[in-house]
């Protein structure tokens, strides 16, 4: 039964470029990208209870990177792919030693002015990032000879991409590590009375996090061929935010879930109106306000009472 | 010698500015546990306003008591009717103020338009006033004294009265402050009333520096949020201190290194906060 939903959702998404056409496709691996940028802020945010404002830093410092190489030192993706993500990681073991010495709010306040350091210096550094015209007139890689330029290979690649990043996250999650993080969210007197660092807990899954970052930030320029300081900003930083915890935070679906109702909003909407950022912001205040625990907890409360009430004898 | 005597006093006016933010944030921050990240959309909120009064008053201090009475309406409404009813849910808390500040900043591009618009000088501070043969811009002069006046102010009342020594006990120790009858829920509400004031009126008076503009929230949100890191939360003396220091450094950085302008700026608040978490004068760690 539980093995028949695996199966169904592999063959949903390993079909859909078979069925949809060039704008869903497109669509879905964009909401591919925005998942794993959200199921990475949810390491954090979620089973840590380390809400970061900051977390556009990751996707934009590996983007940024992987451009600056390819546009001004004219490397290949063999060789801008694990610089964009050793460099990514490696800011963001500074970035969390510097965050992490405060949690819960002053945490908040610090990755958003970190973050802010990345997103004024791609604006003002013109000689390397070309300010506000972004880095253009990049390409796409084409792994194993395989080239990605058409919306189904690319849907292909980050199918994958996402399937093992999802995946290593949830292996995370489930480890014995993962309960000590979710030990030191909940309890984090005890476990340092248990002997456990909880600063070197929460420091090891900052990196981490940061790392997943940089994944979804290689596989955002490499679909858009483009990045520009916006995806810098704190509203991007906000929109993972929100499909965190839209979706529901400290659980697997729930930023999947909530990415996917994120991207799909903006595209749909954006083609009707203008205002995204206004209607991010009431979105925002709604779910906050009207569904705190998010979409996924809140379906599976309601599942579970409904089969309760379906069982039990009336 | 002129352009680095410009500089100084280009520096301190941004201090000066930054104070009438960040005292508010950092006193709302301190007594409520609340991170205001609207706090930047009342400055500009408070600048276009001051821009609409201008039409119909043509007074620049009179649009600022308006626009500060506005922005503190304003604030008061959201404290009691949105953040209150998310009290205890400090993450809920930021993430609303967040949102607002989105429908702020989008509303006002609704309103008043994309192009920066200025904020004309008051006609009787237009000459620079010439001491010893070098010549000051007057109204820079002015907003350094409004922000050091506002500072004493600020310091009378906390250090002095009644109410002052209410919103200390609140930010030492909320639950005893409660215990001995000090009404905290409406000590919230003024404090939260006057932040979002200074910051509306600071939107205002900075205009003929700054001018209105999209995306000045942004601008100047970060500011405060370093300033009140590297003074301490809840310390006035931090705001006041933070906020000159980071005036100097935004604007010596910028003439000297205007490509890293920004990395420098968030320096001294990195090394402050990697040794002493509390900042320079804060009592508590943020």
């Amino acid at each position: 039964m539980k093995n028949a939903g695996w199966v169904a959702l592999a063959a949903a998404l390993g079909g859909l470029p078979l069925v949809g056409g060039e704008y869903y496709i497109n669509l879905t691996s964009q909401i591919f990208i925005a998942a794993i940028f959200a199921a990475s802020l949810n390491l954090l945010v979620g089973y840590g209870g380390l809400p970061s404002l900051g977390h556009a830093s990751w996707l934009g410092l590996a983007a940024y990177i992987s451009a600056w190489m390819s546009l001004k030192l004219g490397l290949g993706h063999w060789a801008t792919a694990p610089v964009a993500l050793l460099g990514t990681t490696l800011v963001a073991c500074a970035f969390g030693w510097i965050s992490l010495r405060a949690t819960g709010l002053g945490f908040l306040m610090l990755t958003l002015a970190l973050s802010q350091v990345l997103w004024g210096t791609a604006y003002r550094w013109v000689s390397v990032t070309d300010g506000d015209n972004g880095l253009r007139g990049l390409t796409r890689p084409a792994p194993f000879g395989i080239g990605l330029d058409d919306a189904a290979s690319f849907y292909y690649f980050a199918l994958a991409i996402t399937a093992v990043a999802i995946w290593l996250m949830a292996v995370f999650v489930a480890s014995p590590f993962g309960a000590a993080l979710r030990g030191a969210r909940d309890q984090s007197r005890r476990m340092s009375a248990l002997g456990h660092d909880v600063w070197l807990i929460r420091w090891i899954t900052f990196v981490y996090s940061g790392f997943w970052g940089a994944v979804s930030g290689l596989l955002f320029v490499y679909y858009n061929k483009y990045i520009h300081p916006a995806s810098l900003s704190i509203t991007a930083s906000a929109e993972g935010l929100l499909a965190v915890i839209a979706g529901g935070s400290a659980t697997l679906a729930g930023p999947i879930v909530g990415a996917a109702i994120v991207m799909i909003l903006k595209n749909y909407v954006s083609a009707y109106i203008e205002r995204w950022n206004m209607l991010l912001g009431f979105v925002f205040v709604f779910i906050v306000i009207f569904m705190p625990e998010g979409v996924v907890p809140g379906v599976r409360r309601l599942a579970a009472q409904a089969t309760k009430a379906w069982r039990s004898p009336r | 010698m002129q352009y680095w005597i410009i500089q100084t006093l280009n520096s301190l006016a941004l201090g000066g500015l930054l104070f009438l933010l960040a005292a508010g944030f950092s006193l709302i921050f301190g007594l409520m546990r609340i991170a205001n990240l609207t706090h930047g959309s009342m400055y500009m909120l408070g600048a276009y306003v001051g821009v609409s009064v201008l039409k119909v008053v043509p007074n620049l201090w009179l649009a600022a008591l308006i626009g500060g009475l506005v922005i503190a309406v304003f604030g008061g409404l959201v404290e009691r009717l949105i953040l209150r009813a998310l009290s205890g849910n400090a993450l809920g808390q930021v993430l609303v103020t967040l949102g607002i500040s989105f429908i702020i900043a989008d509303l006002c591009l609704m309103v008043w338009g994309g192009d920066p618009i200025p904020i004309p000088t008051p006609p009787a501070l237009q000459q620079p006033v010439l001491v010893g043969g070098v010549a000051f811009p007057t109204y820079r002069l002015v907003v350094v004294v409004i922000a050091v006046a506002t500072a004493l102010a600020l310091h009378l009342l906390m250090d002095r009265t009644r109410i002052g020594a209410m919103i200390r006990a609140g930010v030492d120790d909320m639950q005893m402050a409660r215990a001995v009858g000090i009404p905290v829920s409406w000590l919230f509400t003024a404090v939260f009333c006057l932040g979002a004031a200074l910051a509306g009126a600071g939107g205002i008076i900075g205009g003929p520096i700054m001018s209105a503009y999209p995306g000045l929230d942004a601008d100047m949100l970060p500011l405060a949020l370093i300033v009140v890191m590297l003074g301490g939360v809840g310390s006035l003396l931090g705001a006041f201190v933070g906020s000159f220091l980071i005036g100097a450094i935004y604007t010596f950085g910028t003439a000297l290194l205007p490509d890293l302008a920004y990395v420098i700026l968030f320096l001294p608040m990195i090394v402050v906060i990697a040794f002493r978490p509390t900042g320079l004068f804060g009592r508590r760690s943020v």
